[in-house]
């Protein structure tokens, strides 16, 4: 499903044979995937498995244990930390990073996820969905072909949602990449999908 | 980029920007203003042991920074985000160092004009005061950003830093505040070099510490 090229078409993710570990805690370990562009996976897990690790490893945040990481392209985290700072209106923490990342017309992807009414609304006031929005909408603005999203549906209405399904469908549709992780379905056509209990490290008898 | 970091790092601590930014100011006037009510109104012992009091009162103001420098940007995902752009740890502490300095350094030289009013200080003695402190306020700076790193990930981080910074600042104010006692521009030399060194140290032992801080 290789659409247009508005990405390279070399961008990738590779994990080879990956493991990571929580404090001294083996979260999961034989961890292999490869994403091209137009693919996403759907990482799923209960809470504590792993995929917040994992995501931080592949951002290149934190060290694998072992295994190794290949990827081309820029990579986008959202998190559930949106970057935003919350004294100030959100117009103006998201200006900052628009100039970051050198974005000069953020209008049309600020009304897709319906933050041009909360513009002048301080951060800290916010809800965490429209936090998420926020964050997303960085993302989106920044035009990376990597896209890692850790829980990006938490705390979003339904009409919210849909829109992040349609964003990551149209992302990939332009030859991106999306690793997600979450609890809830994504209605993304081809999604691929990891479940990181299959990666657990067996117990050891005692 | 750098620029943008640098215009966002400085409207985050520049004295009067909101926040409560200007405190360190305030609090080192508020300490001179309060030293003659302490030690009774003898001009003569005023003029003699007011330049240390300066000193002090300014180490104590580059202290109460320290608690949002790093931390809030570690937990709001700054630096992780930063990070995802290409932009290293060493460059994110270079700029915090610039912005910080910016934020306390000059309006304390600014400070020291009233504050040595209140202490009866003489012409001499302000004219090393204030070289002292322009010389002596980088080094307080980087002292401030590289403790502000290391403790960002631990709860009580905030109390001890203020307790931290105190002996790393011993050579600055031993020798900036020498400087006034013999009267000796000279010492100045090694204030700043301390400061210099400590300077060029700061941004790489800030960005392993928060390097390091991720982690966990």
């Amino acid at each position: 499903m290789e659409g247009s090229d508005r990405f390279p078409p070399d961008s990738r993710l590779v994990a080879h044979t990956l493991a990571c570990r929580r404090g001294e805690r083996l979260l999961f370990r034989k961890l292999s995937f490869a994403l091209r562009p137009g693919e996403a996976l759907h990482v799923t897990g209960a809470n504590g498995t792993g995929k917040t690790t994992l995501i931080r490893t592949l951002a290149g945040l934190s060290r694998p244990y072992a295994g190794e990481i290949e990827s081309a392209g820029s990579v986008g985290l959202v998190d559930e930390r949106p970057a935003l700072d919350p004294d100030l209106p959100l117009g103006r923490a998201l200006g900052f990073w628009a100039r970051i990342d050198g974005v000069d017309d953020t209008a049309p992807i600020h009304a897709r996820l319906g933050l041009d009414s909360l513009l002048d609304v301080p951060v800290r006031f916010l809800s965490t969905g429209q936090r998420k929005r926020a964050a997303l909408a960085v993302l989106v603005g920044r035009g990376v072909p990597v896209w890692l999203l850790d829980e990006p549906l938490s705390g979003l209405d339904s009409g919210a949602i849909e829109t992040v399904s349609r964003l990551v469908t149209e992302h990939l549709e332009q030859g991106g990449i999306a690793l997600i992780a979450s609890h809830q379905p994504l209605a993304v056509p081809g999604l691929r999908k990891l479940a990181l209990e299959d990666f657990a490290p067996r117990e050891e008898p005692a | 980029m750098i620029a943008a970091l640098l215009r966002r790092d400085l409207a985050t601590f520049f004295p009067f920007a909101g926040g409560g930014a200007a405190l360190p100011v305030v609090f080192f006037v508020a300490v001179a203003m309060l030293y003659p009510f302490a030690v009774g109104p003898d001009v003569a012992l005023l003029a003699r042991t007011g330049g240390g009091v300066v000193w002090i009162a300014a180490l104590l103001a580059a202290i109460l920074p320290l608690d949002r420098l790093v931390a809030e940007d570690i937990e709001r995902g700054t630096f992780d985000q930063l990070r995802l752009r290409g932009v290293s740890e060493e460059a994110m502490m270079a700029v915090r160092l610039l912005a910080h300095w910016l934020s306390f350094g000059p309006p304390l030289v600014l400070a020291t004009f009233p504050a040595a009013a209140l202490l009866a200080l003489d012409g001499p003695t302000l004219h090393l005061l204030l070289l002292g402190l322009l010389a002596g306020t980088p080094g307080l700076a980087a002292i401030g950003l590289i403790i502000a790193a290391l403790t960002a990930s631990l709860r009580s981080g905030a109390a001890l830093s203020g307790l931290l910074l105190v002996p790393l600042a011993l050579p600055i104010l031993i020798f900036g505040a020498g400087a006034l006692a013999r009267q000796d521009p000279a010492s100045l030399g090694f204030v700043g070099a301390a400061s210099l060194l400590l300077v060029a140290i700061a941004p790489f032992a800030a960005g392993a510490a928060i390097r390091a801080a991720r982690e966990n």
